[in-house]
């Protein structure tokens, strides 16, 4: 077997522009990889060898042709099962749309497809997003590719867990409260949410629309940057995208951060994170000083309430963004059903959605209903403001903000699925950057009894360059990014 | 039960239905001990002074995104209707409403 599959983005696509590699040759590299790794890690939905292989053979004859490339030409994408793909099944991981293609590309995929990548499949992720673990998914979990017992992270669990074990070169996965960075530090990835309107969400299946972004998982800070500056930029089918045009953020990537000032939170390390956790992230905040980053601690007082507001918005939004299913003019219908339109709508979506989805729908219809309004919905916008403000403030003196990206490492499959607000807790350090809009990166940064730690960085928004520049000056000086599981 | 109830069974039925999201009465009754669990976690809230505090629907100053009135490309018929489970002509068909 060939070692193609282990090239980053940025050397399969100057390989390939400059006539180097046939995107062919590559592709085949990563189909015999997947063939040998796919069924015990279960990452992908949906593969479509046939596409991709037209679409390889069609770059190659534009390489003969001498025709322009795109920056991501032979690059192989494994996408979110949540971000719609023109005739390609995008199921959300859900019995309600397990049938579902969509007749039209997300704007993220039309990028891709413009910068000459390659679109693999479809990858396993929590049903609707709604989980950090990936095991609510429809067709069973994924499962950790360093140990095969463990949860990947989730909820885009599929993705991370592809790029790590060579199934791809990069993916797309999308963060609501933590759905990129989660896996990707369980994993022992590069994984970004950008700030909240920089990628269009044209296209992407919603779940809270005020706090979710799509974003790159990748195994080098570089390839995060490529694919985030293809995906990026306005986008007027989406009117949450901001007035920003698309930008090259491989241009001002480069390893020095002398001089950069990094805030601690000291909620960031409390009792709620495992010792092996505070360890593995204090030792590397080290290394960041060692290389000319002065760091300080700070306090964001309203973290203690993040968790609980993140929970009560995310879940009233869904309530709303998920009423439309209802099996009519798409997904899971019960040829049995009789009755009247409530009655059939009633059973098609408790048939079509699992547990934990129904939870949230219901919770959230709870939290907007009248009586609770103002108690639960209102109160957790206004505490979100409060939260928003404890970040400005923080990120007037530090440039950055730093700290883990998991509170506990990767457990076992089964063990918390049980337990709803277990669950949740995951969550506690991720959901802030969700809940601001601020930009956060995680980065493999150590390993504990085998498994990965990931370090979280935080910037102010639209600062995606200097979190992406400590990311680079930590990766390049260590060498956590290198290694793989033995699978 | 406990005096913690915040959510009976009855209720947790009723939102239920308001979700148009039919339960089983082992469900029911499940879910509203998972519930009452999770409403106690969120009731920290209360704890917050949030007096003249903004609500935060959104985190960007964007308002009122408009474009011109303008007729564009649309999805045909047959695409929009592809994945419909019943179709009649140009429509979706559905369960009788009225």
């Amino acid at each position: 077997m060939s070692d193609l599959h282990k090239l980053t983005a940025i050397e399969v696509s100057e390989r390939i522009r400059s006539g180097d590699l046939s995107a062919e040759e590559y592709l085949y590299s990563i189909l015999e990889r997947m063939e040998h790794v796919e069924g015990k890690i279960h990452a992908f939905v949906t593969v479509v060898e046939e596409n991709a292989l037209e679409t390889a053979r069609e770059i190659d004859k534009k390489v003969r042709r001498g025709d322009d490339l795109g920056s991501l030409a032979g690059v192989v994408v494994a996408v979110k099962d949540n971000i719609c793909t023109r005739g390609i099944r995008t199921t959300c991981s859900s019995r309600m749309l397990e049938n579902f293609v969509p007749p039209y590309d997300a704007t993220v995929i039309e990028r891709l497809k413009a910068a000459d990548a390659i679109i693999i499949g479809k990858t396993n992720m929590d049903e609707f997003a709604m989980g950090s673990t990936t095991e609510t998914s429809y067709f069973g979990a994924t499962h950790n590719p360093w140990d095969l017992n463990k949860v990947p992270g989730g909820s885009s669990g599929g993705s991370a867990a592809a790029v790590i074990a060579e199934e791809t070169t990069v993916a797309l996965g999308s963060d609501t409260g933590g759905s990129i960075r989660c896996p990707a530090s369980y994993c022992s990835v590069v994984g970004l949410k950008p700030t909240y309107g920089l990628v269009s969400r044209y296209g992407l299946i919603a779940y809270a629309n005020s706090l979710e972004q799509i974003g790159p998982l990748t195994r080098s800070v570089e390839d995060c940057a490529l694919l985030l500056s293809v995906i990026s930029g306005h986008d007027s089918r989406d009117s949450t995208s901001v007035d920003l045009p698309a930008r090259d953020y491989l241009k001002n990537l480069w390893d020095d951060m002398r001089g950069i000032k990094i805030g601690l939170p000291r909620e960031f390390f409390g009792e709620g994170v495992e010792d092996a956790v505070k360890d593995a992230v204090l030792k590397a905040i080290d290394k960041l000083e060692d290389l000319g980053g002065s760091c300080f601690e700070i306090s964001l007082p309203m973290m203690k309430y993040a968790l609980a507001a993140y929970y009560i918005i995310a879940m009233s939004e869904a309530s709303s963004n998920l009423a439309r299913y209802d099996g009519l003019r798409y997904g899971y219908r019960d040829e049995n059903a009789r009755g009247s339109f409530d009655e059939v709508f009633s059973k098609n979506r408790r048939e079509g959605f699992g547990a934990e989805v129904r939870r949230r729908i219901i919770l959230g219809t709870y939290a907007l209903s009248a009586g609770y309004f103002e108690q639960y919905y209102i109160k957790a916008l206004k505490i979100r403001t409060l939260i928003r403000r404890d970040f400005e403030r923080a990120l007037k003196d530090a440039d950055v903000i730093v700290g883990p990206t998991m509170p506990l490492l990767p457990f076992n499959l089964g063990e918390r699925i049980d337990d709803p607000l277990k669950l949740y807790m995951c969550d506690i350090l991720t959901v802030p950057a969700n809940l601001t809009g601020c930009p956060a990166i995680s980065i493999p940064c150590g390993f504990k009894n085998g498994l990965p730690v990931g370090m979280q960085i935080l910037g102010r928004p639209f600062d995606e360059d200097t979190i992406l520049k400590v990311a680079y000056a930590f990766e390049q000086s260590t060498d956590y990014h290198r290694l793989r599981p033995p699978i | 039960m406990s005096r913690d109830r915040r959510v009976s069974v009855e209720e947790v039925r009723h939102i239920a239905e308001l979700a148009r999201i039919k339960l089983t009465r082992e469900e029911e009754i499940l879910f509203t001990e998972q519930f009452n669990r999770i409403l106690e976690y969120f009731s920290m809230i209360g704890e917050v002074d949030t007096e003249n505090v903004p609500a935060s629907y959104h985190v960007l100053d964007l308002v009122n995104v408009y474009r011109e009135d303008e007729v564009q490309e649309s999805l045909r018929d047959d695409e929009a209707l592809k994945n419909a489970s019943e179709r009649e002509g140009r429509f979706f068909k559905s369960p009788r409403i009225v």
